[in-house]
């Protein structure tokens, strides 16, 4: 379990960009970090690779401080998965992969009969087995992004940390991306990822965490903290979080979605506005609650 | 994967021979004619009991001038492009070159410095190293001073140091005397292999031999850094550990590279490209490629200069010659394939 408490952060003489940030992350979990931009949500998986070292509080894995471990034995256990990756060198893919293994090799030796095998498997597993030769700079932006997950997986960590894996990817890699991430929970990693998009909580994440200006505003399952208000509350802008009925797949499953309320035609709806903060119905949306008679057909 | 594998041995193998031959052949270029079988006789004659058949001179040809000659241009060559090679993956960029970080620079000053004061040639050399590494010691400094996105600073720390060197070097060559010091420092200034002796082989050759194992320990983790830091810390590497090992040998090879031959620009900087189209990117088969035709390169520049020209042109010139349009065909051809 990794166990963050009472984190503070910030950059050399400046105001704190993480302020009493505490949650945790179990294995075979998922938990979603939501939070505006600027909210600290890439400086605190930043302490979380040890890249940036806290002010004060504690990161813990399985109760070891990971302030404490070195660089390498800290990859081990936690890998990650960056926005896009981008390579100066053309590498091929199963040279981007196999770099998941240097946590593993001792120094000056080379890369094993085992390294390869291992590579080889998780290529296999993400369906990019064919692809090995490939130069990685000619990829499409889901390629690239399946390449990177097969290295974090090559790298055989027990926790993934991802950085909005999903941004600047088409619909259909989204969801294979987010798909991917509900079968490696459900094999027992325990996935910390970022997202701008909140619906991802409900597709993808067992707990959520809403992160606003550094410190942390909910922590808990998404269908307690994924709320219209929380997320109005969140990005200041009006959000109504509603249930679908999913007719399609038969017996009638419902999915929460959360749907943004444009104000057409309303020039002072901007992000941020300190006028709009104490607005009542700014953070209380419109919104007729939940259930399927007002749910949106889909 | 094993026949990449053979495909890389067969590269190394053919590059090796070719290095041969060409240091065999070196041994009969030059103003004073020795053919290649009296070499090969005079070679053996240290070893085994040959009959003397050439004059004693032949020997102090062979012996003084041309062995310190071809293995300083083996070395020097080998040794430059390695820190091309290995600067490029550090700052992932191409265009770098082992000057990046104003060794080159400070080197020419102090050199200029000790030929103001009348000084010795091994002080000459001692007074570039000195500079190289201070120059580089300073772009480091001011680098680290600037924070954590240190790679990208570092390189426009490198860029202020070489031009307050440059500067100064100019101080110096303004209180030159014209007739004497301003020639032999603007010779030194387009690099020359003709000044080098068995002491400077001596020097460069364990200098390059334990830079090379140490880059060689850690050609998997400088692979790695051409990631970005970020990326490289989370996949278990001390970004700053191993970036300053980089920095440390590359400058080391450098530095004493420039000290004994002068400034010799291009090598650094095209040899890597070649060797990455005969055998791609990664690291631990980059450098082995880029030292043997890096050292190939330079054998074949100073065979020209020697062979061809009356008037021996400086290396340094003949390098930035032959360097420039190659380096346009490939940038004309790499980007010819990416539009394709």
């Amino acid at each position: 379990m990794i166990e963050i408490k009472q984190l503070e952060f910030r950059y050399k003489r400046r105001r704190p960009v993480l302020r009493d940030v505490t949650f945790h992350l179990e294995r075979g979990e998922c938990v979603c970090l939501l939070g505006p931009n600027g909210a600290g949500k890439t400086t605190l998986l930043k302490c979380l690779l040890n890249y940036f070292r806290p002010e004060s509080g504690s990161i813990t894995l399985d109760g070891k401080d990971i302030c404490r471990m070195s660089v390498r034995e800290c990859a081990a256990h936690l890998a990650y998965v960056s926005q896009s990756t981008q390579l100066t060198f053309p590498y091929s893919v199963e040279e981007v992969v196999l770099m998941g293994r240097v946590a593993h090799m001792r120094l000056g030796a080379s890369v094993s009969e085992r390294d390869r095998k291992i590579a080889a498997e998780v290529m296999e597993y993400l369906g990019i087995r064919e692809m090995s030769e490939e130069n990685f700079q000619t990829l499409s932006g889901g390629e690239r992004q399946m390449v990177m997950f097969a290295r974090a997986l090559a790298q055989q960590a027990k926790y993934l940390i991802l950085d909005e894996p999903t941004a600047s990817l088409d619909y259909s890699n989204q969801i294979k991306i987010l798909n991917m991430i509900c079968k490696l929970a459900a094999e027992g990693y325990g996935i910390l990822m970022t997202t701008h998009s909140p619906d991802h909580a409900f597709l993808a994440s067992s707990k959520v965490v809403l992160l606003r200006e550094g410190t942390v505003l909910e922590f808990g399952s998404p269908e307690l903290v994924v709320t219209s208000e929380n997320l109005s509350r969140l990005y200041h802008v009006p959000v109504c979080v509603t249930e679908a009925v999913l007719k399609n797949t038969g017996g009638g499953t419902s999915q929460k979605v959360c749907v943004p309320i444009l104000r057409k035609g309303d020039e002072s709806n901007e992000t941020g506005s300190p006028k709009k903060k104490s607005d009542p119905a700014y953070s209380h949306p419109s919104c007729s609650g939940h259930g399927p008679r007002h749910a949106g057909r889909l | 994967m094993a026949k990449e594998r053979i495909r890389f041995d067969l590269l190394v193998a053919g590059l090796m021979g070719l290095l041969t031959i060409c240091f065999f052949i070196s041994f009969g270029v030059g103003s004073y004619p020795v053919s290649i079988i009296t070499v090969w006789d005079v070679l053996r004659s240290r070893v085994m009991d040959v009959a003397v058949t050439w004059e004693p001179a032949v020997e102090k040809v062979v012996f003084q001038v041309r062995i310190p000659r071809i293995l300083l241009g083996i070395l020097v060559g080998g040794g430059l492009a390695v820190s091309g090679a290995s600067y490029q993956t550090l700052f992932k960029n191409p265009m770098v070159s082992p000057d990046i970080l104003g060794v080159s620079a400070g080197a020419g000053f102090g050199a200029a410095l000790a030929m103001l004061q009348s000084g010795s040639w091994a002080e000459i050399q001692l007074s570039a190293l000195f500079f190289g590494l201070l120059a580089v010691v300073i772009a480091n400094l001011i680098g680290s001073i600037c924070g954590k996105a240190e790679i990208t600073s570092l390189v426009l720390a490198g860029i202020i140091v070489s031009s307050l060197f440059h500067a100064l070097l100019s101080v110096v060559k303004t209180y030159a005397d014209t007739d004497s010091q301003l020639p032999s420092i603007t010779f030194w200034l387009m690099g020359s292999l003709g000044k080098g002796d068995m002491g400077d082989v001596g020097m460069l050759l364990p200098v390059t031999a334990v830079c090379l194992t140490v880059l060689f320990l850690f050609r998997n983790q400088i692979d790695v850094l051409a990631t970005g830091e970020e990326e490289a810390t989370a996949l278990g590497v001390n970004v700053r550990r191993v970036g300053l090992i980089v920095i440390l040998t590359s400058t080391l090879l450098t530095a004493v590279a420039v000290s004994i031959c002068g400034i010799i620009g291009w090598v650094g900087l095209v040899v890597p490209h070649i060797a990455r189209i005969f055998t791609g990117v990664k690291y631990s088969r980059l450098m082995i490629v880029s030292f043997l035709i890096g050292g190939f390169f330079m054998l074949l520049m100073d065979n020209i200069i020697r062979g061809v020209s009356s008037v021996e042109l400086p290396l340094g010139v003949l390098t930035a010659l032959v360097g420039t349009p190659v380096f346009a065909l490939l940038l004309i051809q790499s980007r010819r394939r990416s539009a394709s």
